[in-house]
């Protein structure tokens, strides 16, 4: 059995500080994973190593076969491992559709000098980024904002665009950082539908950190629980709910208030 | 209605009458004004070079009197003839000596050399974040200075190469200017310009969405330095004389300023910067040596046009950050896209602008008219 992602006992420190200590994890293809834990549990920093913005102290990284433990981020984005950030990052000064196509040209083909003198290949291919741009925004709902700004669209709005920016570089594996932080329970439903309508559509892989609860146990299959830097729980949603050490970690509270 | 959607109006404003003044400064060389538009046409490639770094790509060079010094002594070395580089500059290698280049090889090689310092200089700096490249290239000027002004028998010291030949004529600055821009404009609407802008506006997510920080920022530095090296080869045969000082600290924040003024972020802006900071300062160089307004008898003002140069600036920063252009390409939009040139041929073209001109004559007579109750 082939895993698309292979995590063996990753660890990291900032100075004295355990952030991550052991994560082990295996993503199985088209499959949505949560990774969630109280704050400051370590779970952006996994995906920080994930993505390779972190260089992990120990433990390797395979994804799809290859190793990929320190690697650069770019590259590792060029494989099919993209993410999205807890505090939005997009390229503000420039429109909503030009931030897709940046996603987008992530594979192209051609070279500086085409770009320069205008080949047939150049024109081609900047009108296929285009239209892919597009039709991540329609799939994101947010075509309607293509041509504004990207820091003047809403905010519910801001956190799609990053979906479709990174949706538009052909992944394998999405990371997303709490990609419903700060949306109203509407707006947060409206979510979990396109994440579960594009994972079946383009057949991925996702893992997500998320505090909301009711988007985790929507949308994951299998969740790992974190606290203070170690997995402390992984299984099924029914059962981390269930599970004592989770609870006494983490759900304690919001079991009392569902 | 705004006369800047009429193709027609953009042709007239930014390819017709930029063609007719150069054209009539290419046929009167040696004039005064004829100089002066060609020092606007090598800012032009100064300032739009330093944009590509400074602006699109979110570093800060102050380097570009550095790269334009290497250019403007390569070209003077290549193009010199033997028995004045003789006198001049003795140290040099026999092959150099008697190596005479035509001119536009002569700059280019130039433009590479120059290049190829930004690498070295680039290389082990724009690894690192931060504002390290502004240290490291005002650094560079130093270095730079340091070498034209001690080796003597390479550069010919403080002194400097004097009598170089006038090859820098008005077809040629202007020639490389549009060459330049095209280069620039194509290249930040492309996959490699919305690189940089990405990098520029958030390095971390660039990089995760698969740009290449160190690859980017190296290029782009390189790009710019070839052409400020370019630029130094056609300004040393402009002006005929170079030598260390011309290339000091106050040229690369003149540039600089000439950059924020017109703004950082735009090919046009550079246009516009070095518009008003190529005429501008020659409009009140009057007022230095004492003129008479209105029959009063103004004292001599040293150093006024400076004073007010550095007033403007102060407030640009203030009411303008990005600068007069912004973000706005209508310019190089205006320069490089065929609609501009077909609109000539178009009569429909010819009947809006007509429109657009006869509403904006009634608007503005309405105004008046409103002003006048």
């Amino acid at each position: 059995m082939s895993f698309l992602l292979e995590v063996n006992d990753l660890s990291i420190n900032f100075k004295a500080l355990k952030a991550v200590s052991g994560f082990s994890a295996k993503l199985e293809r088209n499959k949505i994973y949560g990774l969630i834990g109280t704050n400051g549990a370590g779970k952006t920093t996994v995906i920080n190593m994930l993505s390779g913005l972190l260089k992990p102290a120990s433990g390797t990284i395979i994804f799809d076969g290859k190793d990929i433990t320190g690697c650069q981020p770019d590259k590792i984005a060029r494989m099919g491992i993209l993410r999205t950030y807890q505090n939005l990052r997009l390229f503000k000064k420039i429109s909503a559709l030009q931030n897709v196509i940046i996603g987008a040209q992530i594979h192209k083909s051609y070279n500086n000098l085409e770009a320069i003198v205008g080949s047939k290949r150049f024109i081609e291919e900047e009108k296929q980024m285009e239209q892919k741009a597009m039709e991540m925004l329609r799939i994101m709902g947010i075509e309607s904002y293509a041509r504004e700004q990207a820091d003047s669209l809403p905010y519910g709005a801001q956190r799609k665009l990053e979906i479709a920016r990174i949706l538009a570089a052909s992944p394998k594996l999405l990371l997303l950082d709490e990609p419903a932080a700060g949306m109203n329970p509407q707006e947060s439903m409206e979510l979990v539908q396109t994440i579960k309508k594009i994972q079946e559509e383009f057949g991925l892989t996702i893992l997500l950190i998320e505090h909301d609860m009711k988007v985790v146990m929507g949308l994951c299959e299998y969740i790992y629980v974190m606290s203070s830097g170690q997995v402390i729980a992984e299984g099924e949603p029914k059962a981390i709910r269930d599970d004592p050490k989770v609870i006494e970690a983490y759900l304690g509270r919001s079991r009392k208030n569902a | 209605m705004r006369l800047r959607d009429s193709d027609l109006f953009r042709f007239i404003v930014f390819v017709l009458i930029p063609l007719i003044v150069i054209v009539i400064c290419g046929f009167s060389s040696g004039s005064y004004y004829a100089g002066l538009v060609n020092l606007f046409g090598i800012n032009v490639i100064l300032v739009a070079s330093l944009n590509l770094v400074n602006g699109f790509s979110g570093m800060f060079s102050m380097g570009h009197a550095a790269f334009m010094a290497i250019g403007a002594y390569a070209a003077a070395i290549l193009t010199l003839p033997a028995n004045q580089k003789l006198i001049s500059m003795p140290g040099l290698p026999e092959w150099l000596i008697y190596m005479k280049l035509p001119y536009p090889v002569a700059l280019i090689i130039g433009g590479i050399l120059a290049a190829i310092v930004a690498l070295l200089i680039g290389f082990p700096v724009l690894r690192f974040k931060g504002h390290y490249l502004s240290v490291a290239t005002i650094g560079l000027i130093v270095i730079v200075r340091a070498v034209l002004d001690n080796e003597d028998q390479l550069t010919n010291g403080a002194r400097g190469v004097t009598g170089l030949p006038n090859y820098a004529s008005t077809w040629i600055i202007f020639g490389t200017a549009v060459i330049c821009l095209f280069i620039l404009y194509r290249l930040i609407r492309s996959s490699y310009g919305r690189g940089l802008i990405a990098m520029r506006d958030d390095y971390v997510a660039a990089q995760t969405i698969g740009i290449n920080l160190t690859t980017k920022k190296i290029s782009a530095f390189c790009i710019s330095a070839f052409m400020a090296g370019v630029a130094g080869g056609l300004w040393g045969h402009m002006q005929s004389v170079i030598s260390g000082k011309f290339f000091y600290i106050d040229a690369s924040f003149k540039i600089v300023e000439t950059s924020i003024i017109g703004g950082m972020s735009s090919l046009s802006g550079a246009v516009v910067g070095s518009l008003l900071m190529t005429f501008i300062p020659e409009l009140l160089a009057p007022l230095e040596t004492g003129i008479e307004v209105f029959g009063i008898r103004l004292p001599e003002l040293y150093g006024a046009s400076n004073l007010i140069m550095a007033a403007l600036l102060i407030v640009i920063i203030i009411f303008r950050r990005q600068g007069i252009m912004g973000y706005s390409e209508i310019i190089t939009e205006s320069l490089f896209s065929a609609k501009t040139y077909s609109s000539v041929l178009k009569k429909s073209e010819y009947k809006k602008l007509c429109d657009i001109v006869a509403y904006k004559i009634k608007v503005f007579r309405s105004r008046l008219k409103s002003k006048g109750a």
